[in-house]
């Protein structure tokens, strides 16, 4: 089907705890799926890294996502909250946001999809488990869907 | 606590009844026994997922867990039928996968702002197009949770 070499792809992953952030980044290399992975540890540094905000300028230390990967108990913006800025805001909410969190709260599920999340994980307790869901993930948002082209923030507003 | 996802229903809405068969067929071969339902345009698809007109006897419009949107239909198309479908504050929770023969970047980039959870061109071969349905069945309905109800 897809005869061309898949391009890799930009994730930002916001998740505040430094070893799922390790265990994740592991899983990626394990899926020998190639990605271009930055992490961000909570929604505010999340919307400040897609606005272009404070340490986020550049756009070589900081490229913009092509997906974003959510967790939700995060400290000083949790993942509900950054999720509805990023789906209210015309500049971002085109980004596929895939929540990835502990929380298997229906709830939580029912409310990130209705936000617009377009996909809700429960992180697997094993570590093949987690080497499982990226490498489903992966297949299906670089081999399989096509992505928006995404407008960095500053060409859309370059007097930021 | 897990579904038998087996059971969910997805609804394709496509003009071509050669397209859809394509479809159930890959279904087939995928080896996958999910209900499937057909619509063939986007104002059968906002009736079947409002349970209106030939859709209001009960049970004749299980609601799916998920949603193959084609785009070029006739009498209303598939972004108009995004749109709506969006809007509402009961069907904008089912996730919609656009399944198109079209690659236009404004198409893309529209779907995606009206809530898309994933644009794909449909494959030249049979094989690609199994492909295609074995990647979107695996991540919706073993990687994902749904939301309520599936």
């Amino acid at each position: 089907m897809n005869n061309q070499l898949s391009q890799p792809i930009t994730i930002l992953m916001a998740e505040d705890d430094p070893d799922d952030r390790l265990l994740v980044e592991e899983a990626f290399e394990e899926s020998r799926l190639a990605n271009d992975l930055y992490f961000v540890k909570d929604g505010i540094e999340l919307l400040n890294y897609l606005r272009r905000q404070g340490k986020y300028i550049s756009p070589e230390t900081a490229p913009f996502p092509d997906l974003i990967l959510l967790d939700l108990n995060m400290p000083r913006m949790d993942g509900r909250e950054a999720l509805e800025e990023i789906k209210a805001d015309p500049r971002l909410k085109r980004i596929p946001v895939v929540v990835l969190t502990t929380s298997q709260a229906e709830e939580d599920i029912l409310r990130s999809y209705d936000i617009g999340a377009s996909g809700f994980v429960s992180k697997p307790v094993s570590f093949e488990g987690l080497v499982e869901v990226i490498k489903a993930l992966s297949i299906y948002w670089v081999q399989i869907v096509k992505l928006p082209t995404q407008t960095d923030v500053l060409e859309i507003n370059p007097s930021l | 606590m897990k579904r038998d996802k087996r059971t969910i229903t997805i609804l394709m809405a496509d003009d071509d009844p050669d397209d859809r068969f394509l479809v159930q067929e890959a279904f087939v071969e995928s080896r996958l026994s999910n209900p499937l339902a057909f619509v063939k345009d986007g104002q059968e698809l906002l009736d079947y997922l409002c349970c209106r007109d030939q859709y209001s006897q009960p049970g004749l419009a299980p609601r799916p867990g998920l949603i193959l949107l084609d785009l070029n239909m006739p009498r209303k198309d598939g972004r108009e039928a995004l749109e709506e479908i969006k809007a509402d504050p009961e069907l904008r929770r089912i996730p919609v996968v656009v399944l198109t023969t079209s690659e236009a970047e404004e198409d893309i980039l529209c779907t995606y702002d009206l809530g898309v959870a994933g644009f794909i061109t449909k494959p030249v071969s049979f094989n690609g197009l199994v492909e295609v349905i074995q990647s979107v069945t695996r991540y919706w309905f073993e990687i994902v949770e749904l939301p309520t109800g599936w």
